[in-house]
């Protein structure tokens, strides 16, 4: 379980990348919260810096984009689809969950 | 439509063929490549693969999965030599002919070299087989490096080299590098991502000879200066691989000539990536590539332009540990004001304006607000190219404009966006 910051400090429409290996991305939409592994699996970009539009996220380096509910890509230039983690508010503190498996949609 | 041909098997070459699919062809699909290699991403040839962090199998655009899911008849190592009258048989290296009812021309470019002979330590780099020669020669111990140009891939090439240790040394023929993409005030700034990166960054001179016997020993410059170098880069752009179509009725100008739909003067004949000049302008692009394809494919299909492309030109360059990212329609004269950051350390935001109204923008290390930017951007920009298309001629500046005006070709008739 890794906290990442406090709710307030996470406002809707925002991110925040957690410097972990690999780092992770958490995002705050559509009144939920998501986390996905921050690194594009396209090539080498940060997706915490991607233009978020509801639940999808497009990378800040070729446009691919990716479903935060289910990591998976919806456009190219990504194939692959990236980890999602479980998030959990406690006492007001975000915590990720890391998935340690690859997706099944892989 | 039973047969296309895709003559090409690099990035537009493989994002015709997907959409192809994509869009319902069923027919047999012929891929012909010239390299011997399967589709592969060539910008990080200039970085990750240069300095041993990307391997080849990380170049990869496609996997298995895909490839056979394609369905396609591939041929590597293959090149095309020819094209008939009636766009209908290429014409191949290995004395073979593909009949064909759709061809799309995805042959790409290739790097320009210098005059003369050339010497063993001289090298260019767009290919995998060009960037594996260089590699090899810069894993060989330290050397002192002089790369010709300071464009893109001089200044990602002059990075990395840098960054693996060896004494660099940028020649750029222009006052400034990537003065004509950036203008003068931003050109300046960059231009001293080099300094800071540790490397030499000679300006405002040619090249008047390269030096040596058996290898390179120097860099000769116009101004008589000499520099002692062990390995040169040559980064003088690239010339669009065009020289199979002699015989056949297309148009060739610096690109094959296509409407704004990427339909050639044959309407089963259409050219994406950095051989087609679509609209009057030839953009090497990432994006051109990635984007012309769906649109080349639909109006193939259709059999006449149904549809336009025109994406907002976009590209970034990693150079020196920082991301550069520029898009927009610059012109002359459009005047760069930082709205985000300082250009003295830590990166910086800038838009390009004319008449108050925001034409480009420009980023170091601020990928975010240049996203944000880039799409409010690219919406403006759609809506005021959904009219009816201009001639092919009736070209705005770009980064490779024609040496003289292109002849307006194939003007398309009706336009629907
Ligand atoms: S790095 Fe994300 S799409 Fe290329």
């Amino acid at each position: 379980m890794i906290p990442v910051c406090r709710l307030e400090e996470l406002p809707e429409g925002e991110s925040v990348r957690v410097d972990v290996e690999p780092p992770i991305a958490v995002f705050h939409t559509d009144g939920e919260l998501y986390a996905i592994d921050d690194t594009c699996t396209h090539q080498d970009a940060s997706l915490s810096e991607g233009f978020l539009e509801g639940c999808l996220v497009e990378c800040p380096l070729h446009e691919a984009s990716f479903d935060l509910r289910t990591g998976v890509p919806t456009c190219l230039p990504a194939r692959r689809p990236v980890r999602t983690h479980r998030v959990t508010v406690d006492d007001g503190m975000i915590h990720v969950h890391r998935s340690e498996k690859e997706n099944a949609a892989a | 439509m039973r047969t296309v041909t895709v003559v090409g098997a690099s990035l537009a070459g493989l994002y015709a063929a997907r959409e192809l699919r994509a869009q319902g062809f069923d027919g047999r699909l012929v891929i012909v490549g010239e390299e011997q290699h399967r589709p592969y991403d060539r910008p990080p040839l200039s970085k990750d693969f240069l300095s041993g962090k990307a391997s080849e199998s990380d170049l990869a655009l496609s996997d298995d999965e895909e490839t056979l899911e394609l369905g396609a008849e591939w041929m590597f190592g293959v090149r095309a030599r020819g094209l008939d009258a009636r766009g209908r048989t290429v014409l191949l290296d290995n004395g073979r002919t593909v009949s064909t009812d759709g061809l799309v021309i995805a042959t790409g470019a290739r790097a320009r070299r210098l005059p003369g002979p050339q010497l063993p330590g001289v090298h260019t780099l767009r290919t995998l087989d060009e960037a594996r020669a260089l590699r090899a020669d810069l894993h060989r111990g330290t050397r002192r490096v002089v790369v010709i140009g300071g464009g893109f891939i001089g200044a990602e090439t002059a990075s990395s080299c840098a960054a693996m240790g060896h004494d660099v040394t940028v020649v750029e023929a222009a006052p400034l590098p990537l003065l004509g993409q950036l203008g003068p005030e931003m050109a300046a700034v960059c231009a001293r991502l080099h300094e800071r990166g540790g490397v030499r960054l000679v300006t405002g001179t040619g090249v008047a000879a390269i030096e040596g016997g058996t290898r390179v020993t120097g860099v000769r410059l116009t101004d008589g200066r000499l520099f002692p170098a062990d390995v040169v880069v040559v980064g003088i752009g690239a010339t669009p691989t065009t020289e199979w179509l002699a015989g056949s009725t297309l148009a060739v100008h610096d690109g094959v000539l296509c409407d704004d739909g990427c339909v050639t003067s044959l309407p089963q004949v259409v050219a994406v990536g950095d051989v087609a000049r679509v609209g009057g302008v030839r953009a090497e692009h990432w994006t051109s590539a990635t984007a012309q394809p769906r649109v080349a494919v639909r109006n193939l299909l259709a059999g006449h332009t149904v549809e336009h492309v025109r994406p907002l030109p976009y590209f970034w360059s990693d150079q020196y540990g920082s991301r550069l990212q520029f898009a927009g329609r610059r012109e002359q004269g459009d005047v760069p004001r930082i709205v985000e950051g300082s250009t003295e350390e830590g990166g910086f935001l800038a838009v390009y304006e004319r008449d108050a109204r925001t034409t480009a923008v420009l980023a170091l290390d601020r990928p975010r607000p240049f996203t944000r930017l880039r799409r409010e951007l690219a919406r403006a920009d759609a809506q005021s190219t959904t009219m009816p298309s201009a001639p092919a001629s009736a070209a705005t500046p770009e980064p490779t404009p024609a040496p003289a005006p292109a002849p307006a070709s194939a003007a398309p008739a009706a336009v629907a966006v």
